[in-house]
């Protein structure tokens, strides 16, 4: 009877007892890694897992595209005039929108790992215990990175002019990176709450869409009915799209930013503790 | 706090994890002297897994207590993770990624540099046999392949307490004898390893002490040669020419070894328990032989064998009675 290996695969090296032991013998063990350490570690990982799987870049660069090109052309002449003149408005927006939506996928792939016998193994090392999320959302904010660059890109093709520069423009993309980071630990959560990969992505449809589309991302919410712009105005992506908008256009939004850098604590501080007793508990 | 190879690796008492309904484990004592292999034999869903995870502080135990060298799992969990190492049922690496890259990344988790890391993670490849599949992601190893680099990310740092969650099941006989190695080599260097098993021949070969939990429960504990005296040493197995001298071989067989027959499938085959209490079973086998020859039972094939663990199952519960031969 033979047994086959996979193709390819050489089965047939075997174990060496003598070096085994040697590599065994009391080795000196080094200080448990810092907190910063670890996360960048796991934030490593999930670099190396891009590299493995480019596929999922997808989400990050012909999807904002879309965004850009479809809202564009499609609002741009009945709303503003012109298409470029509504890009002005939209792009800051549309960026805010596209990477909000884009953090949704933290949840799915924290829930896909979980099935996956390697969380065990994370779970049962010393280290500092939120390090392995932390090591998703770094990754997540290269992510966002691309995302936001790809968008850029697109958006100074079609004629987006903003009035701050490239150091205003770099200040909307950090804030929004800011506000995404925390913003994910909702979807932690859920990666971990949840029973499958299916139900968290259709619960975190029902968040993000009337979380995003529900602000002043596309129109301004004048024209809308009272309890409507009530929602719309106290909506942290309305915040988070006007901050943006604000800085990219050169100004300096106080309100909305300080109005965006509370929900960001406010995210951590609520989410990123429900979060951690969930991957405790489990 | 205990050192590494003297007094107990693993101590609890009164241990229960409940899931809904089903009380998973109902209060498991244990003790595990360091420095050895400590078998836990039993079925699936008897408990073993959910046992380990307990002690591996992946799950909270609902009541009861569990010290790891000296550390409670719930409160000093932090301590008890900076000694033990767990290799769990399905591969504990992250499959996406390659051989060389999981052990890296766990060596940098551990603490070392990136130099130390990768020489290390080398280091275990080459030890390991998987020298030529560094480079290949881990979805496109074999089971044993698997099960290897999965242990080699256990041991980057040598550790105290090596958990080994029925490591062998599903594997081919080469690739089980390899891990068997690794199992003789790493508690050769002082390591204490509890390792659970569906397989009384498993626990046979590497265990020093066994303990058989059935239903969440610790049914027998001791060492390999106290559990073979209570179960029997092994049994024989009887194939007769004609199906109809079954019923007489059997009572011949129970009254000759006074012990429980078991009637197989197959409707020539019976099994019976010898050696009990330390008596020679090969002795005992031998006189039922004679004793079903002289009452005039053909005997086509016979052969004496160790328990297998259902056998020893059944004689440490009395379950399965109900298909022993009716007197």
């Amino acid at each position: 009877m033979t047994t086959t290996a996979p193709a390819g695969s050489k089965d047939l090296a075997s174990v060496s007892a003598e070096s085994l032991a040697a590599l065994l013998v009391a080795m000196e063990r080094p200080a448990r890694p810092s907190a910063l350490s670890a996360s960048l570690t796991f934030g490593w990982r999930a670099v190396l897992k891009i590299k493995h799987v480019p596929e999922q870049l997808f989400d990050v660069t012909a999807f904002p595209v879309m965004m850009v090109l479809m809202y564009t052309y499609l609002f741009g002449g009945a709303l503003a005039g012109t298409p470029g003149e509504y890009l002005q408005y939209l792009l800051p927006g549309i960026l805010v929108l596209s990477v909000v939506m884009i953090t949704m996928y933290t949840g799915v792939s924290v829930k896909a790992d979980i099935e996956k016998g390697v969380f065990d193994r994370f779970r049962t090392l010393p280290i500092w215990r939120p390090s392995t999320m932390v090591g998703y959302l770094l990754g997540d904010a290269l992510r966002y990175t691309i995302a936001s660059m790809v968008m850029l890109t697109v958006g100074l093709v079609l004629g987006y002019r903003p009035a701050g520069g490239v150091g205003g423009v770099a200040a909307g993309v950090a804030l929004l990176l800011v506000f995404s980071f925390a913003f994910s630990w909702i979807w932690t959560m859920f990666g971990l709450l949840l029973r499958t990969e299916k139900s968290v992505m259709s619960v975190s449809m029902m968040v993000i869409f009337p979380l995003t589309f529900l602000s002043n991302v596309f129109v301004d919410p004048r024209t809308m009915p009272g309890w409507l712009q009530a929602f719309v105005d106290n909506n942290p992506v309305t915040h988070l799209a006007s901050a943006v908008r604000g800085l990219m256009a050169g100004g300096w939004p106080a309100a909305a930013t300080v109005w965006t850098l509370g929900w960001t604590a406010l995210f951590v501080l609520v989410f990123g503790p429900v979060t951690m007793r969930l991957y405790n508990r489990r | 706090m205990s050192g590494r190879t003297d007094g107990l690796a693993v101590e609890t008492a009164g241990l229960v994890k409940t899931f809904g309904e089903t009380r998973a484990v109902d209060g498991v004592d244990l003790s595990v002297p360091a420095g050895t292999v400590y078998g836990v034999l039993g079925p699936n869903g008897a408990g073993k897994t959910t046992v380990v995870r307990m002690l591996a502080t992946l799950l909270r135990p609902d009541s009861g207590r569990a010290r790891v060298f000296g550390h409670d799992v719930v409160r000093e969990a932090d301590a008890v993770r900076g000694r033990v190492s767990l290799t769990g049922q399905y591969a504990s690496v992250d499959e996406d990624m390659t051989g060389t890259e999981n052990l890296v990344l766990l060596g940098r988790l551990l603490g070392h540099g990136r130099r130390a890391a990768r020489e290390r993670g080398d280091q275990l490849l080459t030890a390991f046999g998987l020298g030529d599949a560094a480079a290949k992601q881990v979805k496109h190893y074999s089971g044993g392949m698997r099960r290897r680099i999965d242990i080699a990310a256990s041991i980057l740092n040598t550790p105290d307490l090596l958990f080994l969650d029925e490591p062998t099941t599903g594997l081919d006989p080469r690739s089980r004898n390899q891990v068997w190695d690794i199992v003789r080599a790493v508690v050769a260097q002082g390591t204490t390893v509890l390792l659970t098993t569906q397989y009384l021949d498993e626990a046979d070969r590497l265990a020093s002490r066994v303990a058989v939990i059935d239903r969440g429960t610790v049914i027998a504990e001791g060492t390999k040669g106290e559990l073979k005296a209570s179960v029997g040493a092994g049994s024989v197995h009887v194939r007769l020419r004609d199906a109809a001298q079954r019923r007489r071989a059997g009572e011949v067989l129970r009254l000759v070894l006074d012990a429980e027959v078991q009637l197989e499938s197959d409707p020539v085959a019976l099994t019976a328990r010898v050696g009990a209490g330390g008596r020679g079973a090969a002795e005992q086998a031998a006189r039922a032989l004679a004793e079903l020859a002289r009452s005039g039972v053909t005997v086509d094939d016979f052969s004496l064998g160790q328990p297998s663990l259902d056998e020893v199952f059944l004689a440490l519960t009395g379950r399965g009675t109900k298909d022993e031969v009716a007197a």
